[in-house]
């Protein structure tokens, strides 16, 4: 159950940080969602024995972080925490690639190129996610998806789903800590206390979730969800966009690590 | 369209588990009164509000708001002129930022987005949280949060606010600013409140409720001051009147 | 079960988002007609309810390996088929973005592997036809362990599809599905259990809510309180009883990666690997990378391309130049951090 509030204190923090008001908050949620999109499809694209030029996709989320003023420990923490799959999976790839490169010296099965390249994917491709959120936040998000004709319908069930979440577990970890109190020996809740808890849980939770509704219905709510007035895009918002899109073609592209690398090599010879 | 009462007449109802929470009870609130109905815990306060709101339906009798019954033909228009305060602010604060909380109900009706901006800001500015627009919910202190539902309600501009507990667990200044907010409000008010100081003070009349009836109905300087009555009904004196110098009154 | 971006192609992904977009479209339209507003905050706190569940990792004996519970088959149970894949599309949504936990790219894929099969294959097919006649314990049960195997079968296959089709591992077909659907046997017994209970617990406390989910009919009167009461009471004993079983062992799918082994190479049919690469071939910018194909030509240009792409990146320039694109990105973080500060002092 600990998970359950750990992940709570994540969905908080991530919505504390996507309240800042820093350039990159400003930025259009749309564009933000566009850009994240392109920046995945490139990134993913890269071919399996790609590591190199994935390296100057680190620029994007390096330059998110120090912008948008967003801690990178706990984020990089959550990219942590997804990894151990992929490494899992990708673990595999030395074990079945029969070819080996040459590495300084050393014979390689060519499953680790495609491992690391895999690792690297998945942290810049995790990273972006969240840094899309943590930029944005849910209902800037949600007048985004508004302007991409997604369903009211879809965007108000995610929006409750979202608010109720941390309702639920508010109700949980107020009730756990009720208990632990009260039962200090205890790890965790015993066993024999579950019914009892579950009941107050649930009518705890339930009666909320009506109030909601009624209050809901009060104030005119007939199925239908308006989000509001959709914000315009603004020049700045499409230069962000163009920018960035032409930075991340031209690193899929070219091969900016070696070039600068050719550079320097060249220089000092 | 008069909005000149809120009449209710002969209500009955009961709940499914056969539980008669509301018997027969009748009343009629003039424009601009306001009222506060006050009961011991379980008396039917609370069902008397739902049946007014049309949440519930009664059994016998009607609710009638102006001229227009209240039945679920009637619900979208009457609800209108209603707004209704619940006693956790957070149940009304489903929304991921004030102003979007405040701008619900206008929303949904329809009201173009200018408009909406211009009621949101009014009831913002009326209820003194102009600042935490753009604040979320569960940032908010408990005063905040109970101005920011109530200001929720007042950006539909309802003719009548009904509120539940407005005072409940707020600390004594949030307590006070709640107070004269109340006293400020030119609408017809209907309070249910534990806190009889805060009802002696905001309303002018007072309306008991026993075992789902009206045992006693008239100006609040009369009943506040009725021992036996308030006693008989599960109260007491509001703290202000008790050990009072003047008539003597105390609390036994 | 959530498939990571790394582990996709953009046309896979494509593909699947498109699909699922089009599934919650049509779903959508399916419920605006029968939307009955009470069901709205019922949606909103079974999404947080199957949220909360997908987070307890429970231990799949003699295995060494965890899953967690899909949620799928409850979704489609309680709500109906359209509603609960709107509501697990929403769950999915919100993993996705704020834990990272499947990819957004792969959203499309994710949302289709556990909602698509449950809701509307296992569900329609499986378990209204064990409960056509009469709903009782019995065989609320029988349907819901056996809906809960299949769905959860046909979603680790389609995992295994979607990956392949990516052309990302090096896993070969065989031996990936060999250990996959395995373990998701398991996971569907413990899911078809708690599916049970969760469901029983609903239709012994109204069970208007199963007969009128059965025939689409809005929930109306019901007592909607007994319906949470038993769902949420519910989300406790699985959370209490599987926190028992909860363990650090890595997920069903990683395991089955882990315990791959053999020489067994099976891989999938060229064809659809051609016309897959083909396709890529049109849309990607340097046609060399990617796809791996197996017919001549393209095969050997593709190796000495791959070759001289490894060698340029292992060579010391590549190697060099890859540390100093990583110096210079931290070192441009950094020197933002220090004007922004600077500004503001």
């Amino acid at each position: 159950m600990s998970n359950v509030i750990n992940s709570l204190y994540n969905m908080r923090l991530l919505d504390d940080l996507a309240r800042k008001e820093t350039p990159i908050h400003k930025i259009h949620p749309l564009v933000k969602l566009l850009t994240t999109f392109v920046y995945l499809i490139m990134v993913v694209s890269f071919g399996k024995y790609e590591i190199g030029s994935l390296l100057s996709f680190v620029f994007y989320p390096v330059i998110i972080f120090a912008l948008a003023e967003i801690p990178v420990a706990p984020i990089l923490k959550r990219v942590l925490l997804v990894e151990p799959l992929i490494i899992g999976i990708g673990i595999l790839n030395p074990l079945f690639d029969h070819h080996t490169i040459l590495f300084f010296g050393i014979v390689i099965s060519r499953g680790w190129v495609t491992f690391l390249s895999i690792f690297i994917k998945c942290g810049l491709t995790v990273v972006a996610s969240i840094l899309l959120i943590a930029t944005t936040g849910m209902d800037r998000l949600a007048v985004g998806l508004r302007m991409l004709k997604v369903p009211k319908i879809f965007v108000l069930q995610l929006l409750l789903t979202y608010r109720y979440i941390t309702v639920l577990m508010e109700e949980v970890s107020g009730m756990m800590r009720a208990y632990s109190l009260r039962a200090p020996r205890q790890k965790g809740i015993h066993r024999s206390v579950w019914g009892s808890f579950a009941g107050q849980l649930i009518l705890r939770t339930f009666d909320r979730a009506q109030r909601v509704y009624q209050s809901m219905n009060l104030r005119g709510f007939t199925g239908e969800y308006n989000t509001g007035e959709v914000t315009k895009v603004r020049f700045k918002d499409f230069a962000y966009l163009a920018g960035w899109s032409l930075f991340f073609i031209i690193s899929r592209i070219f091969n900016i690590p070696t070039l600068i690398g050719l550079l320097v090599t060249g220089v000092i010879k | 369209m008069s909005h000149h009462k809120l009449e209710v007449r002969d209500l009955h109802f009961s709940y499914p588990d056969k539980y008669e929470a509301v018997k027969n009870i009748s009343f009629t609130i003039h424009h601009g009164e306001s009222v506060g109905i006050i009961g011991a815990n379980g008396a039917g306060k609370s069902t008397l509000l739902m049946l007014l709101m049309g949440v519930l339906f009664p059994d016998d009798g009607e609710v009638l708001v102006g001229d227009i019954h209240v039945t679920k033909k009637t619900l979208p228009m009457i609800r209108q002129r209603l707004g209704m305060v619940f006693q956790d602010p957070n149940d009304q604060l489903f929304m991921t930022t004030v102003y979007d909380d405040v701008a619900f109900g206008p929303r949904n009706y329809k009201l173009d987005e200018k408009e909406v901006e211009i009621q949101v800001a009014k009831a913002l500015k009326l209820v003194g949280i102009s600042h935490l627009k753009d604040r979320a919910p569960f940032k908010l202190s408990g005063g905040e949060k109970r101005s920011a539902a109530i200001a929720s309600v007042l950006s539909m501009q309802p003719d009548v606010l009904i509120m539940d507990e407005p005072t409940a667990a707020l600390d004594p200044k949030s307590r006070r600013r709640v107070m004269s907010l109340l006293k400020r409000f030119e609408h017809t008010k209907i309070i249910t409140s534990h806190d009889l100081d805060m009802v002696l003070e905001t309303c002018k009349r007072v309306i008991v409720i026993k075992d789902g009836k009206v045992a006693a109905d008239g100006i609040t300087s009369e009943i506040l001051t009725n021992v036996r009555l308030l006693d008989d009904c599960g109260l007491e004196m509001p703290l202000s009147l008790q050990n009072c110098p003047i008539c003597g009154a105390s609390k036994e | 079960m959530h498939m990571a971006d790394a582990l996709i192609s953009p046309v896979v992904g494509g593909i699947m988002l498109a699909t699922t977009a089009g599934v919650v479209a049509y779903s959508i339209k399916k419920i605006q007609n029968d939307m009955d507003e009470k069901k709205i905050p019922l949606m909103g706190v079974m999404g947080a309810f199957i949220f909360a569940a997908q987070m307890i990792n429970f231990s799949i004996p003699g295995t060494g390996s965890s899953g967690h519970l899909g949620g799928g088959m409850i979704l489609a149970i309680l709500l109906g088929p359209y509603a609960g894949f709107i509501t697990m599309s929403s769950i999915l949504l919100i993993q996705a973005l704020f834990f990272g936990d499947g990819g957004l790219l792969a959203y499309g894929c994710n949302v289709f592997n556990l909602g698509f099969y449950t809701c509307f294959i296992a569900y329609p097919l499986i378990y209204k036809w064990f409960t056509r006649k009469q709903i009782t314990s019995k065989r609320i049960f029988v349907a819901s362990m056996i809906s809960a195997l299949i769905g959860l079968q046909m979603g680790a296959f389609s995992v295994v599809m979607e990956t392949l089709l990516s052309g990302k591992t090096e896993l070969p077909f065989g031996t990936f599905v060999l250990m996959m659907q395995p373990i998701h046997l398991a996971i569907g017994v413990v899911e078809g259990f708690v599916t049970a209970t969760i469901v029983t617990f609903v239709w012994k406390a109204r069970p208007e809510i199963l007969e009128k989910t059965a025939t689409l009919e809005p929930l109306g009167n019901v007592s909607i309180k007994k319906v949470l009461t038993s769902i949420l009471i519910a989300v406790v004993v699985v959370g209490g009883s599987l926190s028992w079983f909860a363990s650090t062992n890595p997920d069903g799918l990683e395991w089955s990666m882990k315990k791959t082994s053999g020489e067994k190479t099976l891989k999938a049919p060229d064809a659809i690997h051609k016309t897959l690469s083909e396709i890529q071939n049109k849309t990607a910018f340097l046609p060399h990378y990617g796809f791996k194909t197996k017919s001549g030509e393209n095969k050997e240009k593709q190796a000495q391309n791959e070759k001289t792409s490894i060698n340029a990146g292992k060579s010391i320039s590549g190697i060099l130049g890859g540390i100093l694109t990583l110096a210079l990105a931290v070192f441009t973080g950094v020197l933002i951090k220090v004007i922004k500060k600077k500004k503001k002092t």
